[in-house]
């Protein structure tokens, strides 16, 4: 850090000569008794624009700013204290000798200030563009005469872009200034839009016409821009519920449809398959977290694509002609695994670290992607592609419509019926398992995982019938969205209750879903 | 029975199920009081013909006057039955739970709501038809005992019984020698010509010596359409449908 | 049936013997019946008015509800805000008019629809009504449109969850998720009391064997045995000019009516009332009293009800961690190995299968259950 700072100054004081006079009169009020000069020396150094300035005055705020007897400047550091004019360390000198210059709260704004004003200027673009973000918000009239300086030097179009918003939005909260320049500078602000515009633009309606006016229209159309990207939000928040909600419910589908079996226990697979992620990155440790959900997936496809196959070949099949039957026996499954989880891995939340690649977010206009809701999506349309290719391309697949479209048939052409049965149910539980672990990055892991969509699946499949898998594409997605679109209106829980009156109504029309199981065979 | 009104008439009907025309524009007039016999091979449309006249089914196209008066395809089954509509199922199907009698007694022509069984007590009147209906079928023996344990054969005419009881004016009636002995089949061709002395019977089947035991006109169907009718000699030695049905 | 008596009468009788064993014996001799007894059998009674009030959709009309509890919790509810209205200045904040969550809450005055709820009678007709109103609309919608089997099960369920979720909020004037609870008084006698208790108890039992004798009225009767042929071929009914979706709408307002009035009588018991009662977990475990009962008994739900509630309470107090993996079990035994429960280990056939029925196996698509 130092050698930072000694290379910084070198540079610094090669470049600013010229404004060393004055410069040192404002640094010899820094070190003067009262907190109103050293305020004042802070607001010149700040208008000076002179970047040699920048380290004091971030000593001053962080607390390192000494003085000694002489009123000369020194920034402690690590390795000692460094002369403020001249950026060599002074290693004679310690604490002892010198005093530190205190700050009070108004001193405090002023250094913000300063800082932000002179950061208007740094080398870096990054802090240039974080600089005028800053003053925007500020907006404060004062930075006027530093952003003027500052358009002028700046190279970057964008960057002058953001400086002429601060310098608009600075000229707005002054009291004088013409009409002309206020008007363009409403456009110019209008033009940015945002949130942040229109805390800004908010308090002229109280200005006499034209202002005022100028104001209203600037106002009303950044409100719309912000309603078009909350409903996109909301719509994109829609869709990763509706990944979500795909990902649990297709194994359901699947199963229900091949078999008619509705399986209570669809939640608890989910839910192991949340675990293995748990436990794959424990037994991977804490260095393998990205290779550790890649691997978790094709294992909590084995987990709870295996125990489905037990299930089923030890439960389901004896209940084949009785679904009411099986829907408690599943239920009764569904309890001695969630106790079963209970026990083994104790009732609280277990952790899961979600990849790096899976972490942090992007923006897109106005909107705001995560990046883990992302992948979900993108995972669950790989696993909804996955599962019609292997439905309609293998022969598993093949055999397996032949079982869902007329069993008797099916079995009377020599297909295995009971063999099917179990490999589908085990196909459906894991997929379950997969939408586990795509769950554990966005959900608590905890042994009620399952029970929190177990409900939610049930409906994509009553809705969505179980003849296609667009189906349950199409019924996961609308009922995602429709969720979210409602939430900003009704609430979370509200919502919940409406869409669930909602599916209650369609079903009038439609008591199979949308695309039923048809033909002959199923009418029977 | 020698009215001479038409008690049914089928006007183009016609039904698809997912692309697959199950009746074609179908045709179909039955006399009040005849008995008629419609054959034809798998899929020739005959019990779509008879969803379609309970109102199992709507048709695409068409209608189905009953007593020239009351357009079938805009009735559901419940009201189509109140008319005096009554069917036997290809499968039997009694209710295997209740007793022969409650079967019977179930079926019995009588008020149907709710509120109305909820407080209903078994009348003389009701017992007695019972019982008649118990000896035509041949199941008196069996009056107590529980469907489920009735044969096939007997489960077959425990239908036909509750068939009576609704006292009907038209019987369609699915396959009812299927599965039956060579008695059992001349027994009921008997039964069902007993029945023909009061209401107007339709008989889908493809036993052709029941057939012939019926000595009645015959209509043969074919991918959903009519493509003979006339006596049973009549339409056999129709080359067309000795190519689509009968064989050489 | 001629036995049918067997059952109210050894309700009646075990309740009063019952209340014999707390009232007029000494608390120290062993055949004194405790307070918490008198509580758990009132509480079992209450279930079984439950049980027996799915017995008559599930066992008779083949809907399988996994919904009625909340049709008890409703019952529960509106007996509950009764119960609220009773304590009166007596609460923590001493407000006369309002419950202590509302002035809790900020709330100034008694929302519309509280008012009536100061009067025992009102709430006492709303405990079966508003279930039956609930019921009324459902089933007008679902079996209109002829929805059935697993399919209306979820429904079922869904409405459950949606009221639990509904009930959880705090501004719907229920008390949020904390309910309603602290009651000190019914209709002048003091809740706590082990008189009332005992009152509770046997009023419990009376209504439960009056329920039981006209649910036997309704099984017998014309309109029992056609829902019994709905149960077994729906669409033959039909043909025979029936109309199943009137029948089952009667019998399910009917149903739900009775839950509401098992709840009623519960929430006085059991001195509480939460959203919880709405928990699909809840209903789902009425199916399997009734089911390890034998559904289609009627006296099968009344003995499953008390004898799993009964495990539960010992489980849960000698074995708290192994409940729910007997609870778990006993689902799968039950519809494993004994599909017609308890009583129908005794012969009493419940649902007989035929020759050709056992022999074609029925297709995994058969929807009447």
């Amino acid at each position: 850090m130092s050698r930072t700072l000694a290379l910084v100054f070198a540079l610094l004081i090669a470049l600013s000569a010229t404004h060393r006079a004055s410069a040192q009169d404002a640094y010899a009020l820094l070190a003067s008794p009262g907190f109103d000069n050293i305020r004042q020396g802070i607001e010149e150094l700040g208008r000076s624009g002179d970047l040699r300035a920048l380290p004091v005055i971030s000593a001053l705020h962080d607390g390192e700013l000494y003085q000694d007897a002489g009123h000369a400047l020194f920034i402690q550091t690590p390795s000692g204290f460094l002369d403020a004019r001249t950026g060599e360390t002074r290693a004679d000198l310690s604490a002892a000798a010198l005093k530190k210059i205190r700050v009070n709260n108004r001193v405090r704004e002023a250094i913000d200030e300063a800082l932000g004003a002179l950061r208007l200027f740094a080398p870096d673009p990054a802090q240039r563009r974080a600089a005028a973000d800053a003053v925007f918000h500020a907006h404060d009239p004062s930075a006027i005469p530093a952003l003027d300086r500052a358009i002028a030097a700046e190279a970057d179009p964008e960057i002058r872009r953001d400086l002429t918003e601060a310098r608009a939005a600075a000229l707005l909260s002054a009291t004088e200034g013409s009409v002309q320049d206020k008007l363009a500078a409403i456009a110019i602000v209008a033009k940015r839009g945002g949130a942040d515009s229109r805390v800004v633009l908010e308090p002229l309606q109280q200005q006499t016409e034209p202002v005022r006016t100028a104001a209203v229209a600037a106002l009303r159309s950044i409100d719309h821009q912000l309603q078009f990207w909350r409903l996109i939000q909301s719509i994109y928040y829609g869709i990763s519920l509706g990944s979500v909600l795909l990902l649990a419910a297709a194994g359901l589908a699947v199963t229900f449809g091949v078999m008619g079996v509705i399986n209570m226990a669809h939640g608890e697979m989910v839910m192991l398959g949340a675990y293995t992620t748990f436990v794959v990155q424990q037994a991977l440790g804490p260095g393998w977290v990205d290779l550790g959900v890649l691997l978790a997936v094709p294992a909590a496809f084995i987990v709870s694509g295996g125990l489905g196959i037990a299930i089923e070949r030890t439960l389901i099949r004896w209940l084949y002609d009785r679904p009411l039957e099986t829907l408690l026996a599943t239920w009764g499954l569904s309890l001695v695994l969630q106790q079963a989880v209970r026990s083994l891995f104790g009732p609280d939340n277990r952790p899961v670290q979600p990849p790096v690649w899976m972490s942090g977010d992007f923006h897109l206009g106005g909107l705001t992607l995560t990046l883990n809701r992302l992948a979900i999506i993108v995972f669950a349309a790989l696993v909804l592609a996955v599962l019609m290719a292997v439905l309609r391309l293998t022969p598993l697949g093949l055999q397996m419509r032949a079982v869902t479209q007329n069993r008797l048939m099916a079995a009377a052409m020599g297909i295995a019926t009971p063999w099917i049965d179990a490999l589908t149910f085990g196909l459906g539980s894991g997929i379950a398992g997969m939408a586990g672990v795509a769950l554990s990055q966005i959900d608590n892991v905890s042994p009620n995982l399952g029970q929190s969509y177990i409900i939610d699946s049930f409906m994509v499949v009553v809705f969505g019938g179980v003849g296609n898998l667009w189906g349950t594409a199409l019924a996961a997605l609308t009922l995602g969205i429709i969720n979210k679109l409602l939430e900003p209106f009704a609430g979370a829980v509200l919502g919940k209750i409406l869409v669930l009156v909602m599916l209650i109504l369609f079903i009038q029309r439609k008591p199979r879903g949308l695309f039923p199981l048809r033909g002959r065979a199923a009418e029977a | 029975m020698s009215t001479v009104g038409t008690l049914l008439h089928l006007d183009g009907v016609s039904v698809s199920f997912d692309g697959f025309r199950a009746l074609n524009a179908l045709s179909f007039i039955l006399d009040d009081g005849e008995m008629r016999a419609v054959i034809g091979p798998n899929g020739a449309g005959k019990t779509t013909m008879m969803d379609v006249i309970t109102g199992k089914t709507r048709p695409d196209e068409g209608t189905v006057i009953f007593a020239e008066s009351t357009d079938l395809t805009r009735m559901d089954e419940p009201s189509i039955a109140a008319l005096g509509i009554g069917r036997k199922f290809q499968k039997p199907t009694v209710f295997e739970p209740h007793s022969v009698r409650n079967n019977l007694l179930l079926a019995l022509k009588g008020d149907r709501r709710p509120l109305f069984t909820l407080f209903a007590r078994e009348t003389a009147a009701e017992r007695i038809r019972v019982e008649e209906i118990l000896e035509i079928t041949g199941l008196a023996a069996f009056r107590d005992s529980p469907a489920a344990a009735l044969s096939h054969g007997q489960k077959q005419w425990l239908e036909i019984g509750m068939l009576l009881a609704q006292d009907p004016r038209l019987l369609l009636v699915d396959e009812p020698v299927a599965g039956m002995t060579d008695a059992e089949t001349e027994q009921t061709a008997m039964l069902l010509c007993q029945i023909n002395r009061s209401r107007s019977v339709v008989v889908v089947e493809h036993d052709m010596a029941f057939v012939r035991a019926l000595d009645v006109k015959v209509t043969v169907l074919h991918e959903g359409r009519v493509i003979a009718e006339g006596s049973i000699d009549h339409v056999s030695s129709n080359p067309r449908v000795i190519e689509v049905y009968l064989g050489r | 049936m001629k036995t049918a008596w067997i059952v109210p009468a050894s309700l009646i009788g075990t309740a009063a013997l019952l209340a014999v064993m707390n009232t007029a014996v000494a608390a120290g001799s062993p055949l004194h019946a405790s307070t918490y007894m008198i509580a758990l059998a009132g509480k079992y009674l209450c279930y079984a008015i439950l049980g027996l009030s799915l017995d008559l959709v599930w066992g008779y009309a083949g809907i399988l509800s996994l919904g009625h509890g909340a049709f008890f919790a409703l019952g529960g509810y509106a007996m509950g805000m009764y119960l609220m209205r009773e304590i009166g200045a007596r609460g923590v904040y001493g407000n006369a008019q309002l419950p202590d969550f509302m002035v809790f809450l900020g709330w100034h005055e008694l929302p519309w629809y509280w008012s009536g709820f100061d009067h025992f009678a009102f709430a006492a007709l709303m405990a079966p009504l508003v279930p039956a109103l609930l019921a009324l609309a459902f089933g007008w919608f679902a079996f209109r449109a002829r929805v059935s089997g697993v399919y209306l099960s979820i429904i079922t369920q869904a409405m459950t969850y949606a009221l639990m979720l509904a009930f959880f909020r705090n501004d719907m004037g229920f008390g949020g998720n904390n309910g309603m609870t602290d009651f000190k008084d019914i209709l002048g006698l003091p809740l706590q009391a082990d008189s009332t208790r005992v009152l509770l108890m046997v009023l419990s039992a009376l209504v439960l064997a009056a329920a039981y004798a006209l649910c036997r009225a309704i099984v017998s009767s014309r309109f029992g045995k056609v829902l019994i042929a709905i149960r077994e071929a729906e669409p033959r009914t039909r043909f025979l000019a029936y109309r199943p979706e009137a029948y089952k709408l009667v019998i399910w307002v009917l149903s739900a009516a009775m839950a509401g009035i098992g709840g009623a009588l519960y929430v006085g018991q059991v001195g509480i009332i939460n959203p919880s009662e709405f928990a699909p977990a809840n209903s789902i475990e009425t199916a399997v009293w009734v089911a390890v009962g034998g559904r289609g008994t009627l006296s099968g739900a009344i003995l499953g009800a008390l004898l799993i509630n009964l495990g539960k309470t010992w489980f849960t107090s000698a074995l708290p961690e192994l409940w729910l993996y007997a609870l778990g079990a006993l689902f799968i035994a039950t519809t494993l190995f004994l599909p017609r429960g308890i009583i129908g280990l005794f012969g009493w056939r419940s649902r007989p299968r035929s020759v050709s029925e056992r022999l074609l196996g029925g297709s995994p698509r058969e929807v009447t259950g």
